[in-house]
Formats: C-alpha cells, sequence, structure tokens
C-alpha cells in the first residue's frame, strides 16, 4: 500500500530528542571542552549604583593560574551592546540608548554589573584572582522602582537618558478614546503592577570562545536561542570582526524562555579575548548568577481604564504603562512593553477605541526584556483585570460579558494596529466552560463554604500575536533586523534528508515536529529525517526561535524548501519516467504518471539525482538540495479561554488552585502531546507568576534580595493541579500549515485567570484588589484590611 | 569554595581532638555546612568529617525514651518502626524536612547543632523535652538553644546522640515559607510528663516556646483553645515572606492544627 502511514501529522510522536537527553547524552555548551582551555570568572558589582574611582588588578594578575585579567579600559576599539528595536517617542524623537559596555567602564548601574574579567587555568584560581582586585567605590543613591525612576530629584544613572527616561511612546486614537469614555456609562479603572520575574532556565548561560590562527577565525559556543543574531550583532555591531571569522554554535540548550535571545556581555568580551590569550575560554554561569545578570522579564506598573454602556458593551480603554528597562537596553528590551503589549489590548474584543502610552524608564536593576509571553501576558493581564473587574462591578456574569464583545467577524482589524486573520473564541469559551464544569461550580463553592474555605472562579480569553512576523511591518515599527525565516531541505542520496533550520530548538521539540511534517510530505520514514540547527557554520542565515515562531514561520520556511524539492523531483521523474513533467504527480512517497501505476520511489529519484547517468543534464542541474526563506505576511493569532478555579484558606492566606482548565485554538496542530507539554509548562509559568514568583530589589540599597531559590519561589508539581487541557482549531489563513504557535500561550492566559479567581474568591470577604504574587502572607494581609 | 583541609577521625576522642587543634568545623550532613562553603559564606580552614564514627549512628528504644544517634539522617528516623511506633510526630517531622537528598543526608545532630531559625528539628527537641547527649555532658533542650546559629556547644563539643521520652501525644504543623520550604512558622505540640510543651520554630530569630498556648492548653487540649490565643508580633521576624504579625497568627493557627493532629 501506499505510505500513509507514513504521514503522522497531527500524533503525538514520542520525542526523538528525548533519548539522548534521558540518557544523560545531551550536549550542552558546559560538555564543550577544547583542548586547554582556560576558565573566565567576571567580577560583579556589589552596588545597585556606585562610581569606580580606581582598579587595581595587580594582586590578581599575579595570581596563580591567571592567564589574564581584562578591564573596560583594557577593550579599545570595542563598542558597546546595540538595542535591536528603535522606538520612536510621541515627541517625535529617537529613544533614549546610552552606551551598554561589554564591561562597566567608571560607573556600575546595578548589583551583578561585570567590571572585570579574570582568565584563569581553573574556575576556582579565577574567582580566587577575582577576589584580588582592588575596587575603590564612591556608592551612590539608587532606584530600582520604574515609577520613582521617573520622579523629579531620582538619582541619575545615564548621562545620556535625563529623568531616567528612554521614551514615552503611544498607540491608539486618543481623542476618540477620551470622547467615548466621557459618554460612557460605567467606567472600571485598574491601577495594576505585573512583577518582575526572573527566567531560571535550567541550564544556565554558557560560553567557550575559541580563536585559531590557522584561519584568523573565531568559534563560539553558547546558549542562545538565535546563533545568528548572535553573531551578527556581536561581529557587526561590538567587535567590528567580518561575520565570516566568527561560527557560533548554540548545541543542545536547556531552557530559554526568552532570556537566552540576547547578546550578553560574558561572551561577546570571551570571543574579544579568545584572540588575546590564544586559548579557548569557557564560562558557565552560576545560578547566583544567572539571578544577577540574566535579563528579567515584566516589570510594570499600569493605570487601565476601560468605559462601557449600560449593556455592558465596551467603548473603550485607556492605558497608562510604566515599564522597567532596567540598567541598560538589552537587545529587545524597548519593543516589549510597546510592539508586544499595547497592539494587544483588544483582547478578542470588539473594543472601538483603545489608547495606550507607555513610558520606559532606567532602573538600578539588572535589564528587563522578553520572557516567555513578552508584552502579551502583560497586556492579556490588563484587559482580563479590566473585563473582570467591570462584570463584578456592573453585575454582568464573567461569561456573558466577553460574549457580548467577541469579534466574530474576520479578518477583523483592531484600533491598535494588528489585522486578526481568524479565530473562533465562543467555540473556546464553550468547551473551556465544559471542561471546567462551571455549572457545577456554585455547589462546589457552598460545599467547600462549610469546611471555612473561600472558592473562586477566573477567566481569562486571551490573545497573542505570535509567528513574529512580517519584516516590512516591524521594519516600519522599529525592528532593526528581519523576521523572516529560513529553511534547508538537503536529500542525501540514499534518500534520507537533512533539513537545516533557521529555528532553534531549547526544549520545544523541534527535531520531532519538524521531522514529522518532512517525513509527511516526502512519504518517507520520520527516522530518514534529521534536523540540524543551531549552527551558524552549517545553516543560512536564519532568525531563530521567540515568540511561538518556530512552526509557523520556521515550518513554513521548510515548507517551501520542500516544494522546490518536489518540483525538481517532478521534473527527474519526468526524465526517468520518459513523462512529460505536467503529468507526473507526488504521493505518499512516489512520483506516478497520472492515471498509469509507472512511478519512482522518492529514493530513486534522489539517487538518480546525485547519481546522474541517466539525467537531463542539458537542462536540469544533479543535486537536490533546496533552501528556502519565508517572510509572513502578517503575525498569526492563537487565542483560547482558560478557567482557574481556587479554594482559598482564611486562615492562612493559601491560595490552592483545585481546577485550571484550557481550551486553546493554536491552528492546526502537528503533535498534539508537544502542544500539550508546552501548555502545561507555559501554564505553570502563568500560575508561578500569580502565586510565587516575585523578583525582589531592596527599594533603599537596591540590593537583590531573592537571589537564590531560598527566597524566590518557583513552582513545584505539588502547586499545580492536574490540567484539563483542550483544542479548537480555526486554521491560520496565511501560512501552508494553518499553525498559530502555542509555546507561550499558557504563561499568556493563566495569571489573569488565577488572579481574576483569587478576586471572585475574596470578594465575599471584601477584598477588592490584589497584586500579583498572591502569596498566602499577601492575601491574608488583605484579608485583614477588609476586615478593618 | 575555598581550599581547605580535610580529616575523617574514626571516634569522637579523635574528633574533639581534631577540633581542638584545627580550629575548624565538625562536618555532619553538610546540608548547611556545604552550602555555605560553595557560596565562599564559610570558609572553615579544617574540616572535621564526623561520618566515620559508627558510635555516632542509630536509634534505640532505652526505657521510656528514643534515643537517636546524631549521625542519624532524616530519612532514616523518618522510616524508623521505633520511631513512628513511640513518637510518630518525630518521624513525620523528619520525612517533611527539605526534600529526598536532604533526607538522605541531613542528620539531627547537624541540624541541632547549626540551630538554623527556620529549622524544624529543633521544635521538636523543645517540645518533647528532649536531651542532647555530647561528648562531655548531657544537656536539657531548655538549656541547649540559646540564640540565632548558636547553642550551648563549646567549640570543642560534639553532639553524640538525642534522647526524646516518649510524650502521651505530640504532633507538628508546618507553614512553609514559598521558596525555601524551610517552616514560615512551625508548631510542634506535645503532652509529655512535664506538662504541655509548644515549641515554634520560622517565627522568631530562633526556636522558642509559645508559654501562653501552653497555658491554654494545659486548661484545654483542644484546637479551640490553641487558636484563640493571641500572639504578640514584638520581636517575631519580619522579611518579604511574611511580616510579623503574619507570623504571630499563623503561630496560633498552626498550634490549634498540631493540635487537631495530635488528637
Amino acid at each position: 500500500m501506499g505510505n500513509s502511514e507514513l504521514n503522522t501529522v497531527g500524533q503525538s510522536v514520542r520525542r526523538k530528542e528525548d533519548y539522548r537527553f534521558l540518557t544523560g547524552c545531551g550536549q550542552y555548551t558546559d560538555d564543550v571542552n577544547p583542548p586547554h582551555h582556560t576558565h573566565a570568572y567576571f567580577l560583579r558589582s556589589p552596588h545597585a549604583h556606585a562610581n569606580i574611582r580606581r582598579i587595581d588588578t595587580a594582586k590578581a594578575k599575579a595570581a596563580p593560574g591567571v592567564v589574564a585579567v581584562y578591564t573596560g579600559a583594557d577593550l579599545t576599539g570595542v563598542n558597546g551592546l546595540p538595542c535591536g528595536w528603535l522606538i520612536t517617542g510621541t515627541d517625535g524623537q529617537p529613544m533614549k540608548e546610552p552606551p551598554h559596555p561589554v564591561l562597566a567602564q567608571g560607573k556600575v548601574r546595578y548589583v551583578g554589573d561585570g567590571f572585570a574579567m579574570v582568565i584563569a587555568e581553573t574556575p576556582a584560581q579565577a574567582k580566587d584572582a577575582a577576589e584580588l582586585i582592588d575596587v575603590d567605590y564612591d556608592a551612590v543613591p539608587a532606584v530600582v522602582n520604574p515609577v520613582e525612576a521617573l520622579k523629579a530629584g531620582a538619582p541619575q544613572i545615564h548621562d545620556g537618558a535625563p529623568g531616567n527616561k528612554c521614551y514615552t511612546w503611544a498607540l491608539g486614537d486618543k481623542a476618540a478614546v477620551d470622547a467615548a469614555f466621557a459618554k460612557a456609562a460605567h467606567v472600571t479603572q485598574l491601577d495594576i503592577v505585573n512583577n518582575r520575574l526572573i527566567p531560571n532556565a535550567i541550564e544556565p548561560r554558557a560560553a567557550v570562545a575559541s580563536y585559531s590562527r590557522a584561519d584568523d577565525g573565531y568559534t563560539l559556543y553558547v546558549t542562545s536561542q538565535n546563533p545568528h543574531v548572535e553573531r551578527l550583532l556581536m561581529t557587526a555591531f561590538v567587535l567590528g570582526l567580518p561575520e565570516t571569522k566568527v561560527r557560533v554554535i548554540a548545541p543542545d540548550v536547556g531552557g530559554g524562555f526568552g532570556s537566552k535571545i540576547y547578546l550578553y556581555p560574558e561572551e561577546t568580551a570571551m570571543v574579544w579575548a579568545s584572540k588575546r590569550v590564544n586559548r579557548p575560554i569557557k564560562w558557565t554561569a552560576e545560578r547566583s548568577e544567572s539571578f544577577l545578570a540574566d535579563a528579567h522579564g515584566r516589570d510594570h506598573v499600569t493605570h487601565a481604564e476601560l468605559a462601557l454602556d449600560p449593556d455592558g458593551k465596551f467603548l473603550a480603554m485607556r492605558v497608562h504603562t510604566t515599564a522597567a528597562m532596567g540598567a541598560y537596553l538589552s537587545t529587545f528590551a524597548s519593543c516589549i512593553p510597546t510592539i508586544l503589549y499595547a497592539t494587544l489590548l483588544a483582547g478578542q474584543y470588539t473594543t472601538p477605541a483603545i489608547y495606550c502610552e507607555v513610558t520606559a524608564a532606567f532602573t538600578n536593576t539588572a535589564p528587563v526584556d522578553a520572557y516567555r509571553g513578552a508584552g502579551r501576558p502583560e497586556a492579556t493581564y490588563v484587559v482580563e483585570r479590566l473585563v473582570h473587574a467591570a462584570a463584578s462591578e456592573m453585575g454582568i456574569a464573567q461569561d456573558e460579558i466577553r460574549r457580548r464583545n467577541f469579534i466574530r467577524e474576520f479578518p477583523y482589524q483592531t484600533p491598535v494596529a494588528l489585522l486578526y486573520d481568524t479565530g473562533g473564541y465562543d467555540a473556546c469559551l464553550d468547551e473551556a466552560m465544559r471542561i471546567a464544569d462551571v455549572q457545577g461550580f456554585a455547589a462546589r463553592k457552598a460545599e467547600a463554604a462549610k469546611r471555612g474555605k473561600l472558592r473562586g472562579l477566573g477567566y481569562a480569553a486571551y490573545i497573542e500575536a505570535c509567528g513574529l512576523a512580517p519584516s516590512n511591518i516591524a521594519g516600519t515599527l522599529g525592528a532593526r533586523a528581519g523576521l523572516y525565516e529560513v529553511g534547508q531541505v538537503r536529500v542525501n542520496p540514499t534518500g534520507g534528508v537533512t533539513v537545516f533550520t533557521g529555528s532553534h530548538s531549547h526544549g520545544q521539540g523541534h527535531e520531532t515536529t519538524f521531522s514529522q511534517v518532512v517525513a509527511s510530505r516526502l512519504g518517507i520514514p520520520i527516522e530518514n529525517v534529521e534536523i540540524v540547527h543551531g549552527d551558524t557554520g552549517r545553516i543560512p542565515f536564519g532568525m531563530g526561535t521567540y515568540g511561538s515562531r518556530s512552526l509557523a514561520v520556521g515550518g513554513t520556511a521548510i515548507i517551501k524548501a520542500l516544494d522546490k524539492v518536489v518540483a525538481k523531483g517532478k521534473k527527474i521523474a519526468a526524465h526517468l519516467l520518459e513523462a512529460a513533467e505536467a503529468d507526473i504527480e507526488f504521493k505518499d512517497g512516489k512520483f506516478t504518471v497520472a492515471g498509469t501505476d509507472r512511478s519512482k520511489a522518492f529514493g530513486e529519484v534522489a539517487l538518480a539525482a546525485y547519481v546522474p547517468h541517466n539525467y537531463p543534464l542539458d537542462k536540469l542541474e544533479p543535486g537536490l538540495d533546496e533552501t528556502a526563506f519565508y517572510d509572513p505576511t502578517n503575525f498569526t493569532f492563537p487565542a483560547g479561554t482558560h478557567i482557574c478555579e481556587v479554594e482559598i484558606d482564611p486562615d492562612t492566606g493559601k491560595v490552592a488552585i483545585v481546577n485550571f482548565s484550557a481550551c486553546d485554538d493554536f491552528g492546526n496542530i502537528i503533535n498534539p502531546m508537544i502542544v500539550e507539554g508546552q501548555v502545561h509548562g507555559g501554564v505553570v509559568q502563568g500560575i508561578g507568576q500569580a502565586l510565587l514568583e516575585q523578583c525582589v530589589y531592596d527599594q533603599e540599597s537596591g540590593q537583590l534580595l531573592t537571589g537564590s531559590y531560598m527566597d524566590y519561589a518557583l513552582p513545584r508539581a505539588d502547586d499545580v493541579p492536574s490540567f484539563k487541557v483542550t483544542t479548537k482549531v480555526t486554521p491560520c489563513t496565511h501560512n501552508p500549515l494553518g499553525a498559530k504557535g502555542c509555546g507561550e500561550a499558557g504563561a499568556i492566559g493563566a495569571p489573569a485567570a488565577l488572579m481574576n479567581a483569587v478576586h471572585d474568591a475574596l470578594s465575599a470577604a471584601g477584598v477588592t484588589y490584589l497584586d500579583m504574587p498572591a502569596t498566602p502572607h499577601r492575601v491574608w494581609s488583605a484579608l485583614q484590611a477588609a476586615k478593618h | 569554595m575555598y581550599a581547605f583541609e580535610y580529616q575523617r577521625p574514626k571516634s569522637v576522642a579523635d574528633a574533639v581532638a581534631a577540633l581542638a587543634k584545627s580550629g575548624g568545623k565538625a562536618l555532619a550532613g553538610g546540608q548547611s555546612l556545604v552550602g555555605a562553603m560553595k557560596l565562599r559564606l564559610a570558609n572553615p580552614g579544617t574540616i572535621v568529617d564526623l561520618s566515620g564514627i559508627a558510635e555516632l549512628r542509630g536509634i534505640k528504644k532505652e526505657g521510656d525514651a528514643i534515643v537517636i544517634g546524631a549521625l542519624t539522617t532524616h530519612a532514616e528516623v523518618a522510616s524508623s518502626s521505633v520511631v513512628k511506633q513511640s513518637i510518630p510526630a518525630l518521624a513525620a517531622v523528619a520525612e517533611g524536612i527539605g526534600d529526598r537528598q536532604v533526607r538522605n543526608r541531613g542528620t539531627l545532630g547537624g541540624s541541632i547543632a547549626n540551630n538554623d531559625p527556620a529549622a524544624d528539628y529543633p521544635a521538636a527537641v523543645l517540645a518533647l523535652g528532649a536531651t542532647v547527649h555530647t561528648n562531655k555532658r548531657k544537656i536539657i533542650a531548655d538549656d541547649f538553644f540559646k540564640g540565632m546559629y548558636e547553642t550551648a556547644l563549646a567549640a570543642d563539643e560534639i553532639i553524640t546522640a538525642v534522647s526524646f521520652p516518649v510524650p502521651k501525644k505530640a504532633a507538628y504543623m508546618k507553614f512553609p515559607q514559598p521558596a525555601s520550604r524551610f517552616a514560615l512558622v512551625g508548631v510542634f505540640v506535645a503532652q509529655t510528663g512535664g506538662g504541655t510543651r509548644v515549641a515554634v520554630t520560622g517565627a522568631a530569630p530562633h526556636v522558642h516556646r509559645a508559654s501562653t498556648i501552653e497555658a491554654a492548653l494545659s486548661k484545654s487540649f483542644t484546637a479551640d483553645a490553641a487558636k484563640a490565643v493571641k500572639i504578640p508580633a514584638d520581636h517575631l521576624n519580619n522579611d518579604i515572606h511574611g511580616s510579623a504579625a503574619y507570623r504571630a497568627h499563623l503561630v496560633s493557627v498552626m498550634a490549634s492544627r498540631a493540635v487537631a493532629a495530635a488528637g
């Protein structure tokens, strides 16, 4: 029979990569040990804000095992780290981009700001020597809160950013919004803090940099989500090296969540130094360094208002957000609270007028950048908290107020720049309510009340924009890079296929999902497909993985390359079968002359391409190796409804999640098991933000108070329930896979669903407002305050 | 971690001599000390590893008491049929410490010698009116815990065992700090031959007895009696995980739950 059993699209194929991960055979950056390598240690500021009067490295240089010690003064000819997205302010001026030095010089601006690098024979020797560096600090007042940073008299962090302001930016029709508010029957207002998070990938950041005098070239192994972008920024903007002389390899990477998108100072300094010491240099962050110096996420302070008519129809939304940038602009910091935030404020609703103003502030903290969801969780949180509060205030059921405002006609142009191609919001809401057993909630609440517990139910009908995205639109919005993806399909002479993708897998399961796509299209076994990613030396220039883009953009690039392979295969088959090319059909792994039983298997055609003895060499090149670059015409718009049920113990304030249900629309699904895993992981991260996680800096000293797992609470298995997860499908209309992306949805929907449930539970006790995370202490304190 | 000298004596006498000579630190299970050394917060110079001293291990019943060797791990206490039969609350305390790795390495003696303000064992030792045996003497629990990370132990003194009198009833309830899962507040309640004893960990700079709850429970050993006691917040810990007022409230709540669990 044909090979339809080889079509695994839509099946939960077990992950190809898990054998090596589960047997300890993964090859991570820290597993790379070039001969004669040295070890780097970075000396970091213990102060949040200090002038450095003097650095004396003499003792460190003389310490045992030390190869070299460098400070910022040594890095002559090295530029600062660039920001990849230019935001233009409401005043028409470009954002302030103060220098982001590879090693801080003259001044340190947050606890963890690196200013010296010690290279030694062992990590311990490097660390011992770093303690011998004599530094004369002049500590000055620090400011860690973005609202405080913008106030008059706040400590000034950069000379080039007066008032610590990076930009004020706005989106939407302010006049229309103000007019709508003026005639609203009801206005709901909230002041919201979106808590700062620390990413905590299981593998800390690491790098191994080598220089070869043989070709005057560099090789960098690094924990990166996008090695080509890393190379481009490092060579062209910072080090002034030709791209051709630097190979960046991101091997197995143990989680990123955004934090490994960016070009960081450490690996940049190491590449620079590898030529000077003429030996490979290795660095793996200690977990304490990860807390201090990985780019953090979120950190918004927002005032949000929703205007409604008497029936609960949304008339307008007005949002003012202050967003922390941290001490320096990280690679994509500027676009997160703007382009990826304000554009999502329509949510799933027909709100006709929306205005959002964002002021970005420098603070004496680690830089802030994208973290799973990146702007979209913050937007969903604003929208869905407003909707919940409005429904509560107006006495409208939570599902009903959403239904009264859902978008139902597509394509839909929002007032905040996005064009939704497709969606089915009622279907997800209905299904989520069914699996959450919303009908039985009143009885469960009454039963809980008998036990002295407070039950609550919360909804989040979220939307996200994924598949980042059309380069030309991104360019007009300030992107300094393209946002396409590349796929190369190399058919080997024996019929096996090697696929080179510009996407990068650091936990997403691309090696399986992409193999399913390729094997199904070519009608070959999945084992015959090899996915290669993460190496600028092997792969055409690609953009990497973030923003749930890999399948929708990277997968489509592979599809386009497959189309070229099949088209050329038809030409070869036509020659071999002595038929017209137009009569050749390709199906189930065979090229067949239409209407006949004459055919050539895919492998036979591949062999003919590489052993072209009987081949139309006058008309066709030998070989079967095709590349496609794909630039989408639009974002994709995954959406869904999450429903969370909590039970609160008023004696302790502890919130228990008794039920979490999600119905998501990710478009077409290749591997349901991997999708479900992505939802689980995302929801757990969302629960982490809502219940547990909070990065705290001391307001006075600027010290990081949550610098380890002793004080920074990550969710554990027993903090979360068994999830009820399902999907509905409206295929994306503008990519051939019909896929939208699923990587971030959980982290986007869960915080709002959970916090709405907490508010629902606490409302009977008189609590009206609580910020994330809803820790026991915070919930109990709110209950006490409501009593008085 | 800084470089250090390492010694592994075979007897208590040799260990005491090594400590006296080197001025170093005794290493039991290492669950606090090694972490501090890795962070370069501790630099003991010499480590005297007690793990080679067989006489410091083991669990036995002696008369009306359970005697547990100082180097007995939490996992051994948690799974001991002797402990589970006589003082199930003590086995439950051990079962609730840290995670599996910590329970397989961490020891009773190490825990109480360290006297972390949020550790679980000190509450059990104090509430059960246990006696700490050292190479020099026997110290009753009320005299052993002196302050934050501070005990009655001299620099060259090693805990050899702890003797726990079997109580009539006992239970421990812990409300975990969400990140570390150490006790934000932990309360051990025991009805002993010496009366009702209630010990609190996590709430204050060091473990202490809650005398007002003891008085209330002596009159009426009920959950409601414990919960009705208002604990003053003065002198309790106040940090990002919980205010002093919250901790004070939790002392009453956890005491009442411990009474309910004690039956």
